[in-house]
C-alpha cells in the first residue's frame, strides 16, 4: 500500500492519529505515550506562565515542536472573544496558523457552543489562521463551517472525556459524505474498537487524548489506539463485505464426501 | 520601582525595566512564550524596547498539555 498520509491544509501528517497531551502524571509519560502512538500531531493548550516556580519543567522540553506538529487549542473558552485572544498568542508564541477552535457551551456536558464557534471561524479564517473545528455532529452546520473556510471538520463522537464511542454512525456519514475537507472525530472515544469504527466509517482521523492519558497503562493504550486506526483505515479502504442476514458457507460443497 | 501585575500577581519592579528585562528576570524563553501588555498582544520584536510602566497589566503564556 502506497503511503497514506493524512493532509490537513498544506500540513502532510504521516499518522490519522492525533492525540491531546493534557492529563497525563507527568511529561515523561506524555513524550512516552506520544511516541507509542505514532501521532504526528499534537493538541496544546495555552496558558500563564508559573512565574512563582521556574524549575518546573515544560512540555516543550519533552515534545520538540520542531519535530512534531503543535496544534494549539481554546480548550476551557466558553466564548469567541476569549477563543481569538488564545489563538492570536498561539500564533504569537511561534507563528503557529494551524489551529484547533473549540468554544464550549456547556461545563457539564463540554458541548460546543456552535454559534460562537462559527461566528470565531469566520474571524480566524479572514486574519489568516488554518482552523480545525471542533463542532456538534450536525451535518448542516459541518457544511457551513467548510464553507467559511475551515481546514477540518472535528465532531464528537460523544462528550469530550466521556469514552461512550461512536454514538451517532449516520450523522458522522451524512458528514463525510458532504465534506470535502478532512473530517475528524475529536472527542468520546474510549477503547480502540471506537477509533477503528471511526475509521471504518471512512474519517480521515480520531484525536484522543483521555481514553489514552486515563488508561491504566497509558502508553500501550497509545500503542493499542495506533493499531486501531491503521486497521481501521485499512478496512474502510479495502472495502468490507456486505451484511447479510443468513450464513453463507466459506467452504465450496463441490466434492463433499 | 514600579507596581505592575503579572499573570494575576502583583509584584515590583526596577522602573527602567524594558520587557526583555523582565523575561530574564524569570528565566524565561523568548520562542517558548508570547506576551500580551495592557491587553494586547506585544510582538516579540518589541521586548527590549518596550519599557514597563507603573499599572502596567502582563499576561505571559506558554503550551502546556492540552486535548
Amino acid at each position: 500500500m502506497k503511503k497514506d498520509n493524512l493532509k490537513i491544509d498544506k500540513i502532510t501528517l504521516t499518522s490519522r492519529l492525533i492525540v491531546g497531551t493534557g492529563k497525563y502524571k507527568n511529561f515523561k509519560e506524555t513524550a512516552e505515550a506520544v511516541k507509542a502512538s505514532g501521532a504526528a500531531m499534537v493538541t496544546v493548550a495555552v496558558r500563564r506562565v508559573n512565574i512563582l516556580d521556574r524549575n518546573k519543567p515544560v512540555l516543550m522540553d519533552y515534545l520538540n515542536p520542531k519535530k512534531i506538529v503543535y496544534l494549539p487549542n481554546t480548550a476551557g473558552c466558553f466564548n469567541s472573544e476569549d477563543a481569538l485572544r488564545t489563538l492570536r498568542l498561539a500564533r504569537e508564541m511561534g507563528g503557529w496558523k494551524l489551529v484547533k477552535l473549540e468554544v464550549l457551551g456547556d461545563k457539564k456536558t463540554l458541548y460546543p457552543n456552535m454559534i460562537e464557534t462559527l461566528k470565531s471561524t469566520k474571524i480566524l479564517v479572514r486574519e489568516g489562521f488554518k482552523v480545525m473545528v471542533y463542532c456538534s455532529d450536525d451535518p448542516i452546520i459541518a457544511k457551513k463551517l467548510e464553507e467559511l473556510g475551515a481546514s477540518a471538520i472535528m465532531p464528537l463522537a460523544s462528550p469530550i472525556g466521556s469514552g461512550r464511542g461512536i454514538r451517532n454512525k449516520l450523522n458522522l456519514s451524512i458528514i463525510l459524505n458532504n465534506s470535502k475537507v478532512p473530517v475528524i472525530v475529536d472527542a468520546g472515544i474510549g477503547t480502540a474498537s471506537d477509533a477503528a469504527i471511526a475509521m471504518e466509517l471512512g474519517c480521515d482521523g480520531v484525536l484522543i487524548n483521555t481514553a489514552i492519558a486515563k488508561a491504566k497503562n497509558p502508553i500501550l493504550m497509545a500503542e493499542s489506539m495506533k493499531h486501531a486506526v491503521l486497521a481501521g483505515r485499512k478496512s474502510f479502504l479495502s472495502g468490507r463485505i456486505k451484511a447479510i442476514n443468513y450464513g453463507k458457507a466459506s467452504s465450496p460443497t463441490e466434492g463433499l464426501i | 520601582m514600579a507596581k505592575i501585575q503579572l499573570n494575576g500577581k502583583k509584584i515590583k519592579i526596577n522602573s527602567n525595566y524594558c520587557i526583555k528585562d523582565l523575561i530574564k528576570k524569570f528565566k524565561l524563553k523568548e520562542n517558548k512564550i508570547a506576551i500580551e501588555l495592557n491587553g494586547v498582544i506585544l510582538p516579540k520584536k518589541f521586548y527590549s524596547t518596550k519599557k514597563i510602566k507603573n499599572k502596567d497589566n502582563i499576561e505571559i503564556v506558554q503550551f502546556i498539555g492540552g486535548g
